[in-house]
């Protein structure tokens, strides 16, 4: 137990090693090995659930080792309610992604290989407490989904690869800049913990070249964050990515890498500058607005299937940033409400982790038909329903999970963002509302061409969804089914934390003059 | 003090032989014999200010060091010559312009 | 409290009709006779004990009854949610309803859906919705209310879409749920307002906290309008009226449940059961809302042909009256209207149903897939032919339109009214109560205007009617049940009474005071509504006698030409026969519009913002970098390095001339040095 977070970092790596060893001939090897890694390191994140105490709102199964002192760099780790569940989301994902990519053709030593150190790079992120760390865990996962991304995607792959590698770096780059001001203003340190501490009053009234300094490194950071999430108008990587990537890899992406904006936005703006979650939170929520009805009305004109659940991650996204505004309620001039603030963290964080199954469905549920049919043009479709009864079943709830359909969890979510928002920013969420029909109608547009109708000539001999497809979205399925009849076992995880987080910012905000 | 004058004018004398020597010949052994001059007019210097100068035996010692000296420069440039001699079938140093370009 | 047994029926009534459709879903298609009995048996079982619950109300008699149970959902603290349960009376009603008219269904759909290729789908989705209905009927709180409620929506989805392989049905199916949720969005608004003001979703720490006036004035009316959203989409409401009639493509069996009886009325429950916290504000709203649809989709339902869409208008025009009571403040008469309608509508769409299901069948004997089964231009002269379900369809007419000894009589006799009252008291919304009773006329007029096209005269199809037969057991058998249930008599017991609605209804749902301080008092409307009760049964008669005689003189005497007056009447006729063309209006004015500025969204993000906005970045960068580069080579290479490099060649070149290589010129060099220097020096 004392180095269980130290394994669920560093066991892919050992999973790598051992795929560089066996020849490239033995596929099947291959794919077993990367199963049995992911596997095991999905069985630790459950062990890890199992041993977490949710009543505690802070940092848990803490390591910490010198790495480079002179810097005061360390090797620092540690979970909490926020990043466990997107840990355990990191496991099961990755596992439930091998599968996904059974039937990848080409250079599958390579490929799982790529997919091994992606792993690494995400699960580092969510649990590493040292920038320094962060920021190289942060860098880690840029290269594999390049490779993923440029060499086993669609036609434009290698577009779209450098295009979302530039993107990233672009913001990556910014954040450094950030957490290096970060780190020479608030006592030569590296720790994120450390800078909780102390960075609110180091920072607090600190001029940079006339502009708060508070101001300038949230910005940095944001948007470098921003860019993961994505937030308009930093979001156009991510059709593109989507589409060309291989499924897996967009499920990765959709169901795990976006969410890493928010949990940075949330772990360190909103956790080192709580005066700055105030001077922005206004944007953000409005951020999120536009998010949700661009990203809604974008989806709504698409013809690509794949695109069309590209766009929703951005509208579903929005939700998130929504509710994550909400935390400001809790501050005295906005009468300390507390309920909303919970409501509005709560839901965003728990977004980001439905968001995460839901896509992650989606694209499985794309994939398959794209395997099938070879072709993803919604147009091209019709009439489906009576050929693959299963597959349409799958795909209706999947398609009404996503359109936050009260018993699935998307719903639970989107509604505590709302709720939670809604006493600080009643125009924006009133305004966002309009998201939630354009959801529906995108989403029921889609299943109507794809599915309803006569059955296109065409596909009269199309296979019925099979058994390992079925096994890598069941699992999802029953999740998002789960989580929207009873949420409470989610909630009670993050809970203890969200406390904390809303406590810290509304404590720790100087309301010096920015 | 007027027979230091003399000895140091005749040693001028043989120096300037020696250089004209060096400078005016071809043949390498004419100017190995004008580098004896320019040696032996130094000798006849170290003398004349040993004897003169008040400088006790110094002078004669670095004297006898030069003979010696110039001996041994005599052998190593005499064995050169020979080189180039067989090498290049003459003695005249302008032909022995190898290292030029 | 958990301990009442009401509570434990309740999970009972709730979850077994869930469980019926996840056993269909499952397994349904491998089960004898596809696995209906699973459902009929679910929902039968509810259906007893709804009626248990009934029983037990009649016999406490208690009109101020209620039990709550409520247990915590989510909970982060200081934010929590409550789900739970509310049964009174008017639950326990509602129960009854649902679980009546859905196991009715269910056994009306046995014969009418035989050999469907979904059929056990079908049966497992009519589960799904009795399951999201009496959720809605059970709710103690807005949150599960609108749980539910959308899960509604999504049954009626699903059960629209039956026959999804016609594209009309997918439109119909897709065009509901939208619809629905635009009123969805403002039930939404209207829940987020009143609980940030309250703090809480149960309805009643709502009533609570709008007693104490945590929240009031405009907020509270625009809470107020904001949940009544939700029921105007779910009860089909002007200008969300559009969705119902096209929901009639779904299953006639369907229509009976849903799109009468019970979901649509889902919209009315909700009125009644924040009745409570509307501003008089709100209520005029309601109360407009109401009576104009009332009237508006009468006047639709005139002109129509296709006999599922006449009384799809009528379902509009009746949840108007009882939107419109509502909105005048006789609240309990809506609820009785809702219980009488939910009666005769359902009988009515089942003896449309067994018609169309006699047409199809004769049409198939003679190989005809052209004609339209449920054009009653087609029909006529069916009463001999089919006398169960004419006589049990006359009396569910007799019912709606409102003659006396009818239920339909009792309750719209007390919406008229209440609205009479409340005309009275506030002499500046005269209208109401003309959209009432106009509506009442015209009722009269096109319910009796269907029966005598379908039923009587000539046969327009004759070499049809040898083939049309009366319809097997299993749909007579709801028919003949509901057509009884139209008479007056099971709605005034113990007293029997046709002209009053007092009986059993009237003493255990009274209605209570509303938590708006300055709404009129319970009693003060229920003074109102009496005394002007008589007036309003005259004058409802004498309404009811007139359209009556009016479609009579039309359709049976002939002594008036129907095409002529539609000729007469102009453009009026035509606007009527093509509902005034809202669905062309939607369609050009807020589709259309918005899938165009969905395209170009998506173009402005694709095209020009990613294309040139984000690549220009990178083509920005391309660009610098070509001219750092140029510069690089250019300047700082060639310029400066190589030129540092030619520089020194040029020196050397120049002075390699004095480097003969030659000894002696060297010596000579430095001879002349020396002279030189002692030139210098001896100066």
């Amino acid at each position: 137990m004392e180095y269980i977070l130290s394994w669920l970092i560093w066991l892919p790596v050992v999973g790598m090693v051992a795929i560089a060893f066996i020849p490239r001939e033995k596929e099947d090897l291959i794919k077993q090995a990367a199963a049995v890694t992911t596997g095991v390191q999905f069985f630790l994140t459950l062990v890890l659930w199992n041993n977490f105490d949710s009543q505690d709102g802070s940092m848990q199964f803490k390591e910490w080792a010198e790495w480079i002192p002179s810097f005061n760099i360390s090797y620092h780790l540690g979970v909490d309610g926020l990043s466990l569940p997107m840990v355990i989301l990191t496991g099961m994902l990755f596992f439930i992604g091998v599968f996904v990519s059974w039937n990848i053709k080409k250079a599958v030593k390579g490929y799982f290989a790529l997919f091994l150190l992606l792993n690494t790079g995400v699960m580092g992120v969510f649990l590493s407490l040292d920038f320094f760390l962060f920021y190289i865990f942060w860098e880690v996962m840029l290269l594999p989904m390049y490779f993923l991304i440029g060499m086993w995607g669609g036609p434009q792959r290698e577009y779209a690869a450098i295009k979302f590698f530039l993107y990233t770096l672009f913001g990556s780059v910014l954040m450094l800049v950030g957490i290096l001001g970060l780190y020479f203003s608030c006592g030569k340190t590296f720790d994120i913990l450390e800078l909780t501490r102390v960075a609110p009053e180091a920072l607090g009234g600190l001029m940079w070249w006339g502009m708060s300094a508070i101001k300038v490194i949230w910005v940095l950071l944001f948007i470098g964050f921003a860019i993961k999430v994505p937030v308009f108008p930093f979001h156009t990587w991510l059709p593109l990515a989507h589409v060309e990537a291989p499924t897996a890899i967009s499920v990765l992406l959709a169901g795990i890498l976006l969410k890493l904006g928010v949990y940075g936005i949330i772990r360190v703006n909103y956790g080192l500058m709580p005066d700055g979650v105030y001077w922005f939170s206004y944007a953000l929520a409005l951020l999120g607005l536009i998010n949700v009805i661009w990203g809604g009305l974008c989806a709504l004109a698409q013809t690509d299937l794949k695109k069309l659940v590209a766009y929703s991650s951005v509208n579903h996204m929005g939700y998130s940033l929504i509710g994550m505004a909400a935390i400001v309620a809790a501050g005295e001039a906005n009468g300390a409400n507390i309920k909303a603030a919970q409501a509005g963290m709560g839901g965003a964080v728990f977004q980001m982790f439905n968001h995460g199954t839901i896509s992650a469905m989606l694209f499985i549920l794309v994939g398959v038909i794209y395997e099938r049919a070879h072709h993803r043009e919604i147009e091209g479709f019709g009439g489906l329903a009576s050929q693959m009864p299963v597959y349409t079943g799958i795909t209706a709830v999947a398609f009404f999970a996503g359109l936050g359909l009260p018993g699935l969890s998307g719903f639970i979510s989107e509604a505590m963002c709302f709720i939670g928002a809604f006493p600080v920013y009643k125009t924006i969420v009133i305004a966002s509302t309009i998201g939630i029909l354009l959801n529906a109608a995108y989403f029921l547009w889609a299943f109507q061409r794809i599915f309803f109708g006569e059955l296109n000539e065409k596909y009269n001999d199309l296979p019925e969804i099979n058994r390992l497809e079925l096994f890598t979205v069941v699992p999802l399925l029953i999740i998002t089914l789960f989580f929207g009849i009873y949420p409470a076992p989610y909630l009670d995880i993050i809970s203890s934390t969200m406390d904390t987080i809303i406590e810290h910012v509304v404590d720790m905000a100087t309301y010096a003059s920015m | 003090m007027d027979q230091l004058n003399n000895y140091l004018f005749i040693a001028a004398i043989l120096f300037s032989l020696g250089v004209f020597g060096v400078m005016t010949r071809r043949n390498g052994i004419a100017v190995l014999m004008g580098v004896e001059l320019i040696l032996n007019a130094a000798n006849l210097n170290f003398i004349a200010f040993s004897r003169f100068g008040g400088m006790n035996l110094d002078g004669h010692i670095f004297g006898l060091i030069v003979i010696v000296l110039a001996a041994a420069e005599a052998a190593v440039a005499l064995a050169i010559v020979i080189n180039i001699y067989n090498n290049l079938n003459t003695i005249n140093v302008d032909e022995a312009s190898m290292m030029k370009e | 409290m958990m301990e009442h047994i009401f509570i434990h029926y309740s999970l009972f009534i709730l979850f077994l009709p869930l469980v019926a459709f996840v056993i269909q879903i499952f397994f349904g298609k491998r089960l004898p006779r596809e696995g209906d009995w699973v459902s009929i048996g679910a929902i039968s079982i509810t259906l007893v004990l709804a009626i248990n619950m009934f029983v037990q109300m009649l016999l406490d008699y208690d009109s101020d009854f209620s039990v709550e149970a409520s247990f915590v959902w989510l909970d982060m603290g200081a934010f929590n949610i409550r789900l739970g349960f509310l049964v009174d009376n008017i639950t326990i009603i509602m129960l009854l309803v649902v679980a009546l008219i859905s196991t009715c269904t269910h056994i009306f759909s046995t014969q009418y859906l035989k050999g469907d290729i979904r059929y056990s789908r079908y049966f497992g989705y009519l589960g799904l919705f009795t399951f999201s209905m009496n959720g809605i009927v059970l709710a103690n709180n807005l949150m599960s209310m609108y749980m539910f409620w959308e899960l509604v929506g999504v049954s009626s989805y699903l059960l629209i879409g039956h026959w999804f392989e016609k594209d009309s049905a997918a439109n119909a199916s897709k065009k509901a749920f939208l619809t629905n949720r635009v009123g969805d969005i403002g039930f939404f608004i209207g829940i987020m307002l009143i609980y940030s003001a309250v703090g809480s979703f149960a309805f009643t720490d709502v009533f609570d906290g709008v007693a104490s006036g945590v929240i009031a004035g405009t907020t509270l009316t625009l809470a107020g309008v904001g949940l009544f959203m939700g029921a105007m989409g779910k009860s089909s409401q002007f200008p969300l009226h559009i969705w119902l009639p096209d929901a009639m493509e779904g299953p006639t069996p369907v229509s009976a449940l849903m799109h009468a009886a019970t979901m649509v009325a889902a919209g009315v429950y909700l009125s009644v059961r924040i009745f409570p916290i509307l501003t008089p504000d709100a209520l005029l709203v309601v109360a407009y809302v109401g009576g104009f649809t009332a009237i508006f989709a009468a006047s639709i339902a005139i002109t129509q042909t296709d006999i599922k869409k006449v009384l799809a208008y009528s379902t509009v025009s009746q949840l108007g009256y009882m939107i419109l009571a509502v909105g005048t403040g006789v609240y309990t008469a809506a609820f009785f209207h809702l219980l009488t309608h939910a009666m005769f509508k359902a009988n009515l769409f089942y003896g449309s149903g067994s018609v169309i299901h006699s047409m199809h069948h004769a049409l198939h004997e003679k190989h005809d897939h052209e004609t339209d089964p449920q054009d009653m231009r087609n029909m006529g002269g069916f009463k001999d032919k089919m006398p169960i379900t004419y006589w049990s369809m006359l009396l569910s007419t007799m019912a709606i339109a409102g003659v006396p000894l009818f239920s339909g009589f009792l309750s719209k006799d007390a919406i008229l009214a209440g609205t009479l009252s409340f005309a009275m008291h506030h002499p500046e919304h005269f209208l109401l109560p003309l959209f009432g009773f106009g509506a009442a006329l015209m009722t009269a007029f096109y319910m009796f205007r269907m029966m005598f096209l379908t039923f009587h005269g000539e046969p327009k199809m004759p070499e049809l009617i040898d083939d049309i037969h009366e319809s097997p057991k299993e749909m007579t058998g709801p028919i003949v049940l509901l057509g009884a249930l139209s008479l007056f008599i099971w709605y005034t017991l113990p007293y029997f009474n046709p002209m009053s609605t007092h009986g059993w209804f009237t003493d255990l749902v009274v209605p209570k005071d509303a938590v708006v301080p300055g709404n009129l008092s319970a009693n003060e409307i229920e003074e109102g509504a009496h005394h002007a009760h008589y007036l309003a049964m005259y004058i409802s008669i004498a309404v009811a006698t007139l359209g009556i005689l009016l479609s009579w003189a039309t359709y049976i005497k002939k002594a008036v030409s129907a095409d002529q007056w539609s000729a007469r009447s102009g453009f009026l006729y035509n606007w009527s026969l093509n509902k005034y063309y809202f669905d062309e209006n939607y369609d050009r004015y807020i589709y259309q519009p918005t899938l165009r500025l969905a395209d170009k969204v998506a173009w402005i993000d694709w095209e020009l913002y990613d294309k040139y906005f984000i690549n220009g970045f990178g083509r920005l960068t391309n660009w610098a970098s070509k001219i750092t580069g140029k510069f690089d080579y250019d300047v700082i290479d060639q310029l400066l390095v190589d030129g540092t490099g030619r520089i020194s060649n040029l020196i050397g070149r120049k002075f390699k001339s004095i480097q003969t290589g030659k000894l002696q010129n060297y010596v000579l060099y430095v001879a002349a040095g020396v002279i030189i220097l002692m030139v210098i020096q001896s100066f």
